[in-house]
């Protein structure tokens, strides 16, 4: 019965994860919060102001694009990382 | 979104995330871990969320699988508990 | 997989099915303006076809294909095109990475500027992490013995 304390805290976590999500707007709501103020923008001036279709695309590169680049960089260092711990000198 | 279609989706997910942590073969556990990015790249998909669908898809199933058999092979494939 | 095997059914499929999941990758890649796909899921599936390579043939033919001084060139590269679109914007008077100033390099007005400087930064994207993604499985399934392996097969 080593599991069991695992298994309680599974159950418990489950169940505040469910009663946190009652208090979320329903899906697809046009009335929630992100939907009211910042989503508007975004939808009516991308193509205005950068000429891509793909909201998503001009949020990722263009509005949130110093976001992106960190992300390439920590990408970047996660294949550093694995050279440095696996590669060995041949001659250690 | 129908709902049907949500609520056999998120089952299936729920099943292979258990199976997943409750089978010995190691191989397995990655196959029906990669068959879990599968339902929830159908899930996002499904909720209209397409970017992060084929990221999932592309990630989650493909080069995150690729990772764990590389490194099965270089392990033993029985886990010991 | 890493040591030297034929089989001629793998090899066959593997040859007809990568220069697809290349070309596939590449219109994820020139599409994710559009539709969903860009440069991060572009290098993964391109990435993907190497490793099938990799599967298909033994480390000696993935290497001859890829070696590991070109990986870490293009690693570099990846980072060094998105970062150096940036410093491109900063040089030309504006923000970093704000695309509209390249305008004055490019024959094309802002708006339009801003669309070909997205698609610099996503090439930037998918060249790094092709690069890190066939790199980190190489180091992992030779546990970074590239050099004991070869030397093995006396190649």
């Amino acid at each position: 019965m080593k599991k069991a304390p695992a298994f309680i805290a599974i159950i418990i976590t489950a169940f505040l994860l469910i009663y946190a999500a009652e208090e979320f707007p329903e899906w697809a709501d046009p009335n929630q919060p992100a939907s009211l103020h910042v989503s508007p923008r975004y939808i009516e001036k991308t193509v205005e102001e950068t000429a891509v279709p793909n909201m998503v695309t001009s949020v990722l590169a263009d509005y949130r694009g110093y976001d992106t680049m960190f992300e390439t960089s920590v990408i970047f260092t996660a294949g550093i990382v694995v050279m440095m711990l696996l590669r060995r000198p041949k001659k250690w | 979104m129908i709902w049907q279609l949500d609520l056999i989706l998120v089952f299936l997910a729920v099943i292979a995330a258990v199976a997943a942590i409750t089978v010995r073969d190691l191989l397995s556990a990655v196959m029906i871990l990669g068959a879990f990015s599968f339902f929830m790249c159908m899930i996002w998909t499904q909720m209209g969320g397409l970017d992060v669908a084929f990221t999932e898809a592309c990630v989650g199933a493909g080069i995150t699988t690729a990772f764990f058999i590389a490194t099965l092979y270089n392990t033993t494939r029985r886990t010991k508990d | 997989m890493v040591r030297e095997f034929e089989d001629v059914i793998i090899q066959t499929l593997c040859r007809f099915l990568v220069p697809f999941i290349q070309l596939y990758s590449l219109y994820v890649f020139a599409h994710g303006h559009s539709s969903p796909g860009g440069g991060f899921q572009g290098g993964c599936v391109m990435a993907a076809a190497f490793v099938l390579i990799f599967i298909a043939y033994d480390l000696n033919e993935a290497k001859r294909r890829f070696g590991e001084k070109a990986l870490l060139i293009f690693c570099c590269l990846g980072v060094f095109i998105y970062a150096g679109t940036g410093w491109a914007c900063l040089l030309l008077g504006s923000n970093f990475l704000d695309y509209g100033f390249l305008s004055k390099v490019l024959p094309t007005d802002p708006v339009k500027a801003r669309y070909y400087g997205m698609a610099m930064i996503e090439l930037g994207v998918q060249i790094a992490v092709m690069a890190v993604m066939v790199s980190i499985f190489l180091d992992l399934v030779t546990r970074g013995e590239h050099e004991e392996i070869l030397e093995e097969k006396g190649a």
